[in-house]
């Protein structure tokens, strides 16, 4: 089974063709159905490549499909590696891509660009698979860059509207500047260890100097930024919410955005060579994490609360890495796509459910409520997913986020694990505001939509109720008893053991050790109060957004109108974009408003200036030409034609005249001959 | 046996005899006349100097002229003919076509 791995990127890539080429002729409203197809089949041998790593025999496995570059000592093969982190990567995948077909065969029925968006969306199964797949660091590249065009794409799906295509550049650019470091870490990565194959990197990564893997380390961490979100180039999620809503679900929480995770993960064991790079991964995702969660308490936009939401939780994904705990980090990636997809699909089905309320009123949640009796299926499913997110045992976040925590604390970096706390109070508060907002209450819909509110079809409910289950048992099963769970053991051939390397005095190595040899937990008194604690800040999360926003509703708008700055700062999201605007974007416009006068002026100039030069040079040349060398020619021949004319007359045209000179000739020369 | 000179004699007295003829006569068949006596008188100074050396080399040259002749005559009339033929004149004052 493993042998067919090259199979999961071929059904989508079948897909891309079928719906690419005669999507808007011959399938049309069969796209749909044949690309969720084509997901399912990719799942199918998903899960027999899976069943057979977890109850097989494991390891690693190399599929070598064909040498894809090869020049001098550089070659890279297009191959494909199966292993623990790929495999759980590709279930991921794979899993929540079917379920994301399957709801959008209902949510985007009737659209116009029908075949067109299930053309995109298997173009980005296949471009994650090769991520995912890839042996070697330039295939993940290809699939990195294959997942941002995707996601350009589906952002700006709705292109006709500005804001969506605005959003869809913003995206491709910001992603850009990650891309770039990406880039020159893979180029680092060649030339310290010579190869870009993993396993061949990984051999000789003990061998690194700590400045060389801090360097990778760092820079491969810009591109995960970019594309994972993080501070500080986290600002084109927010707004890649303008796509449509399974897209935001798929793409911009559960998969793409997580590739980042994943290569900072596959990446571990030069990581644990540069202590330094994971010490700013820590600070940086902890910072996100209540950045953006603070962020996400006061929007009113339900697709932005999840937008930030997802920002927030990739900080803590990025905040289990930097402390070490790499099993944690993909812990945490995969219990998140499962409850974050659950819920950015139920907000698509309450969007749905609105669809006939005016334009700007579709998303805003203060245009909401009471939505709970309309559509049960979707409020129960949402809130097992947000039950899931706040960490409440015994469902999926609780356990990852749990590890996630308890691993900052324990290997001593005590900030982060306050942020983080912080952060997952932040998390339980906004969910259930949302929640209160939307389902609870009394109605705000406007009138005229309010006929028109409906449980949503079933091919857009079942996949909440799969996923539904998922944040349920998805947690539990893998992650009991905590830190010491089957997905640890699985994964740990593939992630990096503390004690790699000659380091070992190293004090950072010190602690990945620790956390790595923590194979049945922490243990003690501290972690039960850890946990103890997490659950409170849960419940404590909860509860608070229960006494705000449905025991004492006047609570949050006193608060407001209390802290008016802090309230206009945070639903302003600290005016980072317009930070950005101002210190970044304006400058490299003014920047090229120069250099564009400098082109016009100086440039343009100068070219001008040397065909004027040439011009009047050319003047005088012509003039030369005209009087010197024409003079010269046309003297020649005037002087010729004046003596042809006078000798002209020689020519009589009676022979014996010419006889006569010769004759006279002969005469002249003989004489001369004679009388000498 | 006659002495050189008066080959050679008579053989100037003719050849200047075809030279007057050439260049002073207009009409045409007397100008091809006059290159034949000019020709001829060649021949006789040939046959001479074959005569006075001993050598027949002379002779042979004497009638490989007389064949040319022959063919120079021929060419001529031709030439003579069809010029007729055109513009019925002979008189070679009268074909100055190569003017310039």
């Amino acid at each position: 089974m493993i042998k067919l791995a090259w199979l999961i990127p071929l059904f989508p890539a079948l897909g891309v063709v079928i719906n690419g080429f005669f999507g808007s002729r011959y399938t049309r409203d069969k796209a749909g159905h044949i690309a969720a197809l084509m997901a399912g089949l990719s799942f199918l041998v998903v899960l027999g490549i899976a069943f057979e790593m977890i109850f097989g025999s494991g390891g690693k496995h190399t599929i070598h499909l064909w040498d894809w570059i090869s020049a001098g000592k550089f070659s890279v093969s297009v191959a494909f590696l199966i292993d623990p982190l790929s495999t759980i990567m590709l279930l991921v995948v794979s899993g929540v891509g079917f379920l994301v077909h399957v709801y959008s065969v209902g949510y985007l029925h009737g659209d116009p660009g029908y075949p067109r968006f299930f053309t995109y969306l298997n173009l980005f199964m296949l471009s994650m698979f090769l991520l995912v797949l890839g042996d070697n660091y330039l295939l993940m590249f290809v699939g990195w860059e294959g997942v941002g065009l995707c996601s350009y794409l589906l952002i700006g799906f709705w292109y006709e509207k500005q804001s969506a295509s605005d959003a869809g550049k913003k995206a491709f650019i910001v992603n850009r500047i990650g891309d770039a470091g990406f880039l020159l870490g893979m180029f680092m990565i060649w030339v310290l260890t010579g190869s870009l194959t993993y396993l061949e990197v990984f051999h000789v990564a003990p061998n690194i100097t700590e400045a060389g893997a801090t360097a990778i380390g760092l820079l491969l961490f810009i591109g995960a930024a970019g594309k994972s979100a993080q501070i500080p180039l986290y600002v084109w999620l927010p707004d890649a919410m303008e796509g449509p809503t399974p897209v935001s679900a798929l793409i911009h929480a559960a998969t793409m955005v997580t590739a980042g995770v994943y290569m900072v993960a596959r990446t571990s064991p030069i990581y644990v060579m540069g202590p330094g790079a994971l010490e700013v991964i820590a600070l940086v995702g902890a910072v996100t994490a209540i950045f953006a969660a603070s962020i996400g308490l006061v929007q009113n936009d339900i697709k932005r609360v999840l937008a930030y939401s997802t920002v927030s939780q990739l900080g803590f994904m990025f905040m289990a890495l930097g402390v070490g705990a790499f099993g944690a980090g993909i812990f945490h990636l995969m219990t998140h796509a499962f409850f974050k997809g659950l819920l950015f699909l139920g907000s698509g089905s309450v969007i749905h459910a609105l669809h006939h309320a005016p334009e700007d009123q579709q998303q805003d949640m203060r245009y909401m409520g009471g939505l709970r009796s309309k559509m049960p299926i979707t409020y129960w499913t949402f809130v097992i997913g947000a039950v899931a997110i706040a960490g409440v045992p015994p469902l999926a976040g609780f356990w990852s986020k749990d590890e996630i925590l308890a691993n900052a604390f324990f290997t001593g970096h005590h900030f982060v694990w306050v942020l983080g706390s912080v952060a997952a109070l932040m998390t339980a508060f906004y969910m259930f505001r949302l929640i209160f907002m939307t389902f609870h209450g009394e109605m705000r819909v406007d009138h005229h939509a309010r006929e028109y509110i409906h449980e949503s079809p079933y091919s857009m409910t079942v996949p909440l109720m799969i996923l539904a289950v998922l944040s349920v048992v998805g947690g539990i099963i893998p992650g009991f008893p905590p830190e010491g769970g089957w997905i640890h053991t699985f994964l740990a051939p593939s992630l990096a053991k503390g004690s790699a390397g000659g380091h070992a005095a190293n004090e950072a190595v010190q602690f990945v050790r620790v956390s790595a040899k923590s194979g049945g937990g922490h243990g003690g008194p501290a972690a039960v109060i850890l946990i103890i604690l997490a659950i409170a800040i849960a419940v404590g999360g909860i509860a608070l957004a229960w006494f705000m926003y449905l025991k004492n509703t006047a609570v949050p708008d006193g608060l407001a109108s209390r802290f008016p700055g802090l309230h206009r700062l945070l639903l302003n999201k600290y005016y980072i974009d317009e930070i950005y605007q101002a210190c970044i974007v304006k400058p490299i416009y003014r920047l090229m408003g120069s250099l564009w006068s400098f082109d016009a002026n100086v440039v343009d100039g100068s070219v001008n200036g040397s065909s004027l030069i040439t011009l009047v040079s050319s003047r005088f040349s012509g003039i030369f030409d005209l009087k010197t060398v024409d003079g010269a020619v046309n003297g020649v021949a005037s002087v010729t034609k004046f003596f042809s004319q006078v000798f002209k007359f020689i020519q009589s045209g009676m022979v014996q005249n010419y006889l006569f000179v010769m004759l006279l000739g002969v005469f002249m020369m003989l004489s001369a001959y004679l009388f000498r | 046996m006659v002495p050189l000179s008066h080959y050679l004699a008579l053989g100037a007295v003719v050849f200047v005899i075809g030279a007057a003829g050439v260049l002073m006569r207009r009409n045409a068949i007397i100008i091809l006349m006059s290159i034949e006596l000019m020709l001829n008188a060649v021949n006789i100074t040939l046959v001479g100097f074959s005569r006075q050396w001993g050598d027949l080399t002379g002779q042979v040259l004497a009638i490989f002229v007389i064949t040319v002749a022959a063919a120079e005559a021929a060419v001529g009339l031709a030439i003579l003919i069809s010029l007729n033929r055109d513009r019925s004149v002979l008189n070679v004052d009268e074909v100055n076509l190569l003017k310039w």
